[in-house]
């Protein structure tokens, strides 16, 4: 059995009259104060913008932190050149779902080249647990979960049921290229789930 | 016609210090969630825009008074009706009447009339003060009882425990300077302050008695039960007396505890820091001549005595803003007590140092 000698610091007595070490940490907290207050005064009154800022907070709804091109969000379906849906419907990432959030109706293609596309491609996003299955059992990369959305919410539950027309929509806002490095540090592009706005297209 | 001039002069003082301390009381609201935000590196509260003016924030009081007055007024079925309405009014009205004995300067002379700068000028000021200020724990322990909830009565009991604790402390630690200036009236003690030891040092009860200064500043604390001794409130994890309120009653607790701490600072300032004093400056009624500053070095500034009173008026507000930063500065450094601990502290250590600091200054007056 190993025993771990636990070592118990004993106070000296100028600790145990309490009142320096107060003040000490008084010191630690009210120097923050004094620095944070000057460096808020010369950055925003005396617009000194070379200075430290006072605070780290980003700003949520005006600010946001860059995020990881790993990082999973709500789906968006790829489009190939032509504009056609790259998925098949060949049911892989709906099998992987652990949620069935994913609800797939095929349909055969009129012009043969494919066999099947989805007529109905929809995403529960409220029973979804962004694992990423469902973009890793994909063999077309035809369903992606990078669409950077970061704040889902929304007043009713049916904004959450997304269908194949909106999760198309977001199709072009990143490819490859951009995969590899150049999306650290950029600002990630506000895609209203509400508005069903168009997403702006990054350049580059 | 004498009469409705000296009740117009009564209103017009206690409208000045109710305003006076409710407008600190407010602005604290505001200040207990910018400062610690300064403190540890964040923004803190920054929205609440009036017409697009934000101003750091500043209206963040007065949103949080809207949405506590039109919070619902959730009153527990089983609670008792009368007492649980009641608790919050007892504790918020003694502490409103506290400030009445504190000075806010010395007198003012218009048209021949002698104005005392203070609501209430009795002798037995400082007994006032603590009377009334003891007042509002029972609006505490109402309230938790009131409640009908075990976690509820058990906070108020915990704010009866150590209030009576730490009166004790305050006290004893206040019969020092009451030794020292020979007086129960807060008025003249502020007089006294304004006196100058070897010539150049102002008698502040800081410099005459800094043992009771520093036992009444922690039990001052501790009687407002604000963070290292917040043991009746206790939010983050045992919670307290004011469990089951909400809305504006809610409110009423924490204006009373905001009330408390300018009372406390307007305390402190009164009996260690000089009051409304600015150190070498006096008015005409002191100097029996024309009042200003007299500078030990032999320098004199002539001042009239209307600037004199601005001019003090504004010391004394600064004087509380810096208490009121200094308490706000501990609530949020410094972690909780244990319970043993604040009993132990309260009684084995802080009530033997007062008893000694009211021997050694009677030694040190015996001795003079």
């Amino acid at each position: 059995m190993i025993d771990k000698k636990v070592v118990r610091v004993r106070l000296s007595w100028w600790q145990k009259t309490y009142y320096p070490e107060v003040a000490r940490g008084l010191w630690i907290t009210a120097s923050h104060f004094f620095v944070n207050f000057a460096r808020h005064w010369m950055r925003h009154v005396f617009r000194m913008k070379s200075v430290t800022p006072g605070a780290v907070t980003i700003q949520y709804p005006e600010e946001k932190r860059p995020v990881s091109p790993r990082w999973r969000g709500r789906h968006r379906l790829m489009l190939r050149p032509d504009g056609s849906p790259r998925c098949v419907a060949c049911m892989m990432c709906e099998s992987a779902c652990p949620d069935e959030c994913i609800y797939i109706t095929p349909a055969e293609t009129p012009d043969g080249r494919v066999e099947k596309y989805p007529a109905v491609f929809d995403i529960d996003l409220l029973r979804c647990c962004f694992c990423g299955l469902c973009v890793e059992a994909c063999p077309e990369d035809a369903i992606r979960m990078d669409s950077f959305d970061l704040d889902l919410a929304s007043y009713a539950r049916k904004d959450f049921y997304l269908d194949r027309e909106f999760l198309l929509r977001n199709s072009e806002l990143t490819t490859h290229a951009q995969y590899d490095g150049e999306l650290e540090g950029r600002p990630v592009s506000r895609l209203n789930l509400l508005k069903d706005t168009h997403p702006t297209t990054p350049s580059g | 016609m004498l009469l409705i001039v000296e009740t117009l002069i009564a209103l017009g003082k206690i409208a000045f210090v109710l305003a006076f301390v409710f407008s600190f009381a407010i602005l604290l609201t505001w200040a207990e969630r910018k400062q610690p935000a300064l403190m540890q590196d964040r923004l803190g509260a920054n929205r609440a825009p009036i017409f697009g003016l934000r101003l750091w924030g500043i209206f963040h009081s007065i949103a949080e008074t809207f949405k506590l007055v039109f919070k619902e007024d959730f009153i527990p079925p089983a609670a008792s009706q009368f007492a649980f309405r009641f608790a919050p009014v007892v504790a918020l009205f003694p502490v409103l009447l506290t400030f009445a004995v504190i000075p806010f300067g010395n007198q003012l002379e218009i048209g021949g009339r002698v104005i005392l700068l203070q609501v209430l000028n009795i002798n037995v000021g400082i007994l006032f003060l603590l009377a009334f200020g003891s007042l509002g724990v029972y609006g505490i322990v109402l309230g938790g009882w009131a409640s009908n909830n075990k976690y509820s009565l058990l906070g108020g009991m915990r704010a009866v425990a150590q209030t009576i604790s730490y009166e004790v402390v305050i006290g004893l630690t206040i019969i020092g300077p009451v030794m020292v200036y020979g007086t129960l009236e807060l008025g003249d003690m502020v007089l006294m302050q304004n006196k100058l030891l070897f010539g150049w040092l102002p008698m502040w009860g800081v410099v005459v008695q800094p043992l009771a200064f520093l036992l009444f500043l922690p039990a001052g604390i501790a009687e407002t039960k604000r963070t290292p001794f917040d043991l009746p409130e206790g939010e983050s994890e045992i919670i307290g007396f004011n469990l089951e309120y909400s809305g504006m009653r809610w409110g009423m607790f924490f204006l009373g505890e905001f009330i408390e701490l300018v009372v406390l600072a307007g305390l402190l300032v009164t009996l260690f820091f000089g009051g409304y004093h600015v150190p070498y400056l006096y008015d005409s009624f002191e100097l029996s001549g024309v009042g200003g500053f007299v500078f030990p070095w032999g320098a004199t500034i002539p001042l009239a005595d209307v600037w004199v009173v601005v001019l003090r008026i504004c010391s004394f507000a600064a004087k509380i803003a810096f208490f009121l930063w200094l308490q706000l500065l501990v609530r949020w450094t410094l972690p909780r007590f244990r319970y043993d601990q604040l009993m132990r502290v309260g009684w084995k250590i802080m009530i033997p140092l007062a008893l000694l600091n009211i021997a050694l200054t009677g030694i040190v007056l015996l001795a003079l």
